[in-house]
């Protein structure tokens, strides 16, 4: 049988998650057909059909699914999942807000967020914040799964030639209505897909201090992140937070600056390659995560450190 | 209005959990038990909103073996009126508890459903969205803004670009984000008042509920642990490590 990977992406372009579901997908025993539902997008189809590997592309072009509303788009997953062995979705805000309406209608148990696959039917999952790791397997006909994308790499963007076939929509369910969207706007690298992150916490002080960190961050063509006490406190909007209920992200280097190392926060970052912690306070658990720690002044450190850097 | 809160009892989300040794789970024994915080953040909710006047009864509802009782009272010490106890001591996994949640709103009829968006033990963020889909309810998921307004909620959701408007329709299954509010610590007197509201409890058999877990769990293990680091003088040394050591900078 096949395996359905449901794409995410904003009508215009297939976001970066999908690549990594899709490399999750690839380790499965099965052809990969990729799941592009929403609004004018013959773009995106035709940006999915180009991945390598890939067998099929339904394109369910239908004006209620234009604004990811969960109630009209799992109606879609639950009439094609009884054709398909597992159905993936990236663990992004999008996945987890759809994934365990289909599954529920689909009486199957969900399995959120995969770090690994052992075999087909059987997945590895952070639990406990990442504190620890369960290896599960699921007893469904079709297994329903969300991928943490930071642990897949993500798959080739090109190469590949699908065919892409148009599906009915199921039409809108009636029951929420999009309003508006507030997306924040950034020339920075995502926060998710950057090599590199330079996170502020509360040590920042204040939000006006954040330029401080962003004239690092472009010097290094890095993402800007956030710790959830910096959101917390007002600093910066919540889709700079980084950690447990924020985004999760695995860079080359990570710079936390300001930040105790919360568990929360951690969570969100531990498994990226090099960690840098910037903090005055010697006995912050971020050291203990950290290869290479400096104990100093923020205030002193990262001037001094966007000066270094020429 | 009534309006239903599910809550679970965790391990405290300041204590560190420890594997067990035969890799059959986390260590449970003593440890120190409190409600899980997004289920704390859903019962200020909708105790808020009865204050305002928005809903008239607040019920908390638990699953689990009798020492959830625990974190009902905590709940009802926080404000809500009555709770309902779901007495098992099977393995309880999302699809299991929304199947119980929905025969418990059969039940009671509420207009809302307010809850965590997600359990910090199994992590799973399910719950809410498989009761809704249960119910044919509209959804709001990770919300940092719940505003009633007649027969339907505007709804701001956090999501990964930024924050997304909604207007549901009622009835609705909410789940609550961290910044929806700051929940309040519960007085004495009110734990004490607590102790004599009422608890209803009832059982998986006796809502005709199956809740046969679908998953095994295989075995549970340590998060791979990352070697010790070295504290470096200044950053002079730093950037030099960065880059011919670790060369992650050019």
């Amino acid at each position: 049988m096949s395996i359905l990977v449901v794409a995410e992406h904003d009508n215009e372009t297939l976001a970066s998650a999908t690549y990594n579901a899709v490399a999750a997908a690839s380790q499965l025993s099965g052809d990969i057909e990729i799941l592009v539902a929403g609004s004018g997008t013959s773009g995106v189809a035709e940006a999915a059909a180009k991945i390598p590997g890939v067998a099929k592309v339904l394109n369910a072009d239908s004006a209620e699914y234009a604004n990811d509303i969960a109630e009209n788009t799992a109606p879609l997953l639950v009439q094609l999942a009884p054709n398909y062995s597992h159905v993936l979705a990236p663990a992004t805000t999008f996945g987890k807000n759809v994934m365990p309406r289909a599954s529920a209608l689909l009486d199957v148990q969900q399995i959120s967020e995969i770090t690994a696959i052992e075999s087909d039917d059987t997945f590895v999952r952070p639990i406990y914040a990442g504190n620890a790791m369960a290896t599960v397997q699921s007893t469904d006909s079709v297994k329903m799964i969300t991928v943490r994308m930071t642990a897949f790499e993500a798959v080739a963007e090109d190469g590949g030639s699908a065919s892409v076939e148009a599906i009915a929509g199921t039409g809108d369910a009636g029951l929420a209505s999009f309003v508006s969207q507030e997306v924040s706007k950034s020339d920075r690298p995502e926060l998710t897909t950057a090599r590199i992150v330079i996170s502020g916490g509360r040590g920042m002080k204040s939000g006006e201090n954040f330029p401080l960190i962003e004239s690092v961050a472009d010097k290094l063509n890095a993402a800007v992140g956030a710790s959830r006490a910096a959101v917390d406190a007002g600093y910066v909007s919540n889709d700079f937070q980084v950690g447990q209920t924020g985004k999760v992200v695995a860079p080359d280097l990570y710079i936390a600056v300001g930040i105790s190392g919360a568990i929360q926060h951690l969570a969100g970052m531990k498994d990226s390659k090099v960690i840098v912690a910037i903090n005055n306070d010697e006995e912050a658990p971020i050291f203990q995560v950290a290869d290479y720690g400096l104990v100093a002044d923020l205030f002193d450190a990262i001037p001094a450190l966007d000066a270094e850097l020429g | 209005m009534k309006v239903l809160v599910p809550v679970k009892r965790v391990i405290d989300a300041n204590i560190k959990v420890r594997v067990k040794a035969d890799n059959s789970g986390v260590e449970t024994a003593n440890v120190k038990m409190a409600m899980n915080p997004f289920c704390e953040i859903a019962v200020e909710e909708a105790v808020r909103m009865k204050e305002a006047g928005t809903v008239e009864e607040v019920i908390a509802v638990t699953a689990g073996p009798s020492q959830c009782q625990e974190s009902l009272r905590t709940a009802l010490a926080m404000g809500a009126d009555r709770a309902i106890m779901i007495e098992t001591d099977e393995v309880l996994e999302p699809l299991g508890v929304a199947k119980l949640l929905k025969a418990v709103v059969d039940n009671e009829g509420p207009g809302m459903v307010i809850m965590g968006k997600q359990a910090i033990d199994g992590d799973n963020n399910q719950t809410g969205q498989m009761l809704s889909a249960l119910l044919g309810w509209s959804q709001g998921a990770f919300t940092s803004k719940i505003e009633v307004a007649g027969d339907s909620v505007n709804i701001v959701r956090e999501v990964d670009a930024g924050l997304q408007s909604l207007t549901l329709k009622m009835p609705a299954v909410v789940t609550v984000d961290l910044r929806l509010n700051e929940p309040r610590y519960a007085s004495l007197p009110n734990i004490m008042k607590a102790k004599k509201k009422p608890m209803d409890t009832t059982t998986p058999a006796d809502l005709g509920v199956d809740i046969t877990p679908r998953v095994n769990v295989i075995s549970v293990g340590e998060p791979p642990a990352r070697e010790a680091g070295v504290i470096v003088p200044d950053v002079a040394t730093l950037v030099d490590k960065l880059r011919n050591e670790a060369k992650v900078i050019s």
